[in-house]
């Protein structure tokens, strides 16, 4: 069978500059795949690309054998992909309520469901049931963040792309996230992921890809992954701990 | 204490015309970060119509649907016009240049606003037309020593309805929610599934339809039209958004009326004469020391 989402020998260009040359990732219904990379590496661009944000100059976007190329950003929520984006994004002059309301906004005609999916992502981060009616603009970093994804969970996507969830956040609140990742995941929703964090990425998914100057550098199950000198060194800390032990 | 409240009633009443422009330009402002020159001509092309129909139309009408159904016909008619004149200046003037970045569209604007001006002229001339001033019964009221015409208290009541159903529109719908999400942050909107589109094309008729039955109410209210007006009210309705917040839909409302009353108590305790310059030491003020207005968030920081 497909996988659900194929992105095929992917390049994207800003200007004349390359920011993804020759990407093929896949998601498996079912899965969470993370996909690690420094800054600049091009995280972002991909899924950016995937919800149509970004204009796609080589390669494909398919999903559920549909090709995706071409569909603008407001009709990709409507095909099941939502983007919770880098640095949050939540509108900060709405309140929380409507933040989700506008989460669920190609479905709003349809009632019980939106009340459904804010009831789902209610019982997964409680915290913003309790603050439905303040700003989102006045939540601290942690509830942004949740509420971004929440915010994401409304359209009840299949596909779920989280950018940096972990970015700037506090270790406990990360370890929060991640659970929260991984039981939204074991809903049924299928997840990229797309992190610098690696310890946490590679922890909670099946399946990793390493992105460096827009290029697949490495790739497979992230039990192998973890165990690659290489990604070890730049990735897991290597380079950092032994700096350590030499001090 | 009754020649002050009198005031503040007539007030109300040119600040809501303030207001009701005044929303034209914030929405556009708010989702587009242009500020619509040809606005206030929107305006003016509303006003000339709804006078035309009342005009040439009223015994027609007023002898099938009564003069209440005249006057309605006038506003529908002239708000359903601007509209499409809303739409289509969008298609024509702006849609073309939103790429080229913020000063084409400013200065597009500018072209779309002399060009409407020009064309009112041409159609109804340059001279003043004085709008009907029998239609609505000349019956005067006294509500606590207070002296209000029943054309006043139509156009109180009109104003207060039109702004109250925008308000609600645009706080209270998931619809209003889009508008003002797209106004913050275009990008993440359109991953919400809100077509920008459909956001800009709304606002470009909703806008220009108030204008429009602003300007009906205007004629009615001063009895006279130019082709000029709209820059006056324009001007007048751009402080009155600067000064509630540009972009910010309560903003406008806030500031019309504010700017309304004061301008009337200005020309009754200071100079008449001088009223039009309050308005501009107002906007001057409101600039330098709070840019943002008084619902605004960061405004100088956009522009
Ligand atoms: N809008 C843009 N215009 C031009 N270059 C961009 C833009 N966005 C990102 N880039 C460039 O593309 C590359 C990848 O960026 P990005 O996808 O944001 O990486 P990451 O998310 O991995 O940090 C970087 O070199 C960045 O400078
Ligand atoms: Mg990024």
């Amino acid at each position: 069978m497909a996988p659900l989402l194929n992105i095929e020998h992917l390049s994207i260009s800003y200007g004349g500059i390359q920011a993804i040359k020759d990407v093929s990732i896949h998601l498996e219904q079912g899965e969470i795949v993370s996909v690690l990379g420094a800054n600049g590496a091009g995280k972002s661009t991909l899924l950016q690309a995937v919800s149509g944000l970004v204009p796609i100059s080589g390669g494909s976007v398919v999903f559920s054998s549909e090709v995706l190329n071409k569909v603008p950003a407001y009709e990709i929520v409507l095909k099941g992909i939502s983007l919770s984006p880098e640095g949050r994004r939540v509108f900060p002059t709405l309140t929380v309520e409507e933040n989700l309301n506008l989460g669920a906004y190609t479905r709003r005609k349809m009632r019980d469901e939106v009340r459904k999916a804010k009831d789902r992502v209610f019982s997964l981060f409680p915290i913003l049931s309790e603050r439905r009616k303040q700003l989102a603009g006045t939540l601290s970093g942690g509830e942004q963040q949740m509420l971004a994804i929440g915010r994401a969970l409304m359209s009840t996507p299949r596909v779920l792309l989280l950018d940096e969830p972990s970015l700037g956040l506090a270790p406990i609140l990360v370890k929060q996230i991640f659970d929260i990742i991984a039981e939204i995941n074991a809903q049924g929703t299928s997840i990229l992921l797309v992190e610098q964090n690696a310890h946490k990425a590679l922890g909670i998914a099946s399946r990793g890809y390493v992105l460096e100057n827009g290029r697949i550098v490495a790739s497979g199950p992230t039990s192998s992954l973890r165990s690659d000198e290489k990604i070890q060194e730049a990735y897991l800390g290597g380079a950092a701990l032994r700096k350590k032990a030499a001090r | 204490m009754h020649v002050i409240l009198e005031q503040i009633i007539n007030g109300l009443t040119i600040g809501s015309f303030y207001a009701l422009i005044a929303l034209g330009y914030s929405m556009v402002y708010g989702v587009l970060k242009l500020i619509n020159f040809a606005h206030g001509d929107f305006f003016t092309l509303g006003s000339y119509l709804g006078y035309t129909v009342l005009v040439f139309g009223a015994a027609l009408l007023t002898a099938h649907f009564g003069l209440w159904g005249a006057l309605t016909a006038a506003l529908i008619f002239a708000a359903v016009s601007l509209a499409l004149v809303g739409l289509i200046v969008e298609r024509l003037a702006y849609r073309p240049v939103y790429p080229a970045g913020r000063l084409p569209a400013v200065v597009s604007a500018l072209g779309a606003s002399i060009f409407l001006q020009n064309t009112i002229m041409v159609g109804w001339g340059p001279r003043f037309q004085a709008y009907p001033s029998e239609l609505i019964p000349n019956v005067h009221l006294q509500i606590g020593g207070i002296h209000l015409s029943l054309l006043q208290i139509l156009i109180l009541v009109m104003s207060f309805l039109l702004m109250g159903l925008l308000y609600y529109i645009v706080q209270k719908t998931t619809f209003g929610a889009a508008i003002r999400a797209t106004a913050h942050d275009r990008k993440t909107a359109s991953l919400m599934g809100i077509n920008i589109n459909k956001v800009i094309l709304f606002i470009f008729t909703l806008g220009p339809a108030l204008g429009a039955m602003t300007g009906i109410m205007v004629g009615m209210y001063y009895r006279q039209i130019s082709f000029t007006m709209g820059w006056n009210y324009g001007l007048k309705a751009f402080t009155a958004s600067v000064l509630g917040g540009i972009g910010n839909i309560p903003g406008a409302m806030i500031g019309g009326l504010i700017l309304g009353v004061l301008e009337m108590l200005g020309a009754a305790y200071i100079s008449a004469a001088w009223k039009d310059v309050f308005v501009f030491i107002i906007l001057i003020l409101v600039l330098i020391f709070r840019p943002t207005g008084i619902l605004g968030e960061k405004v100088a920081e956009k522009v």
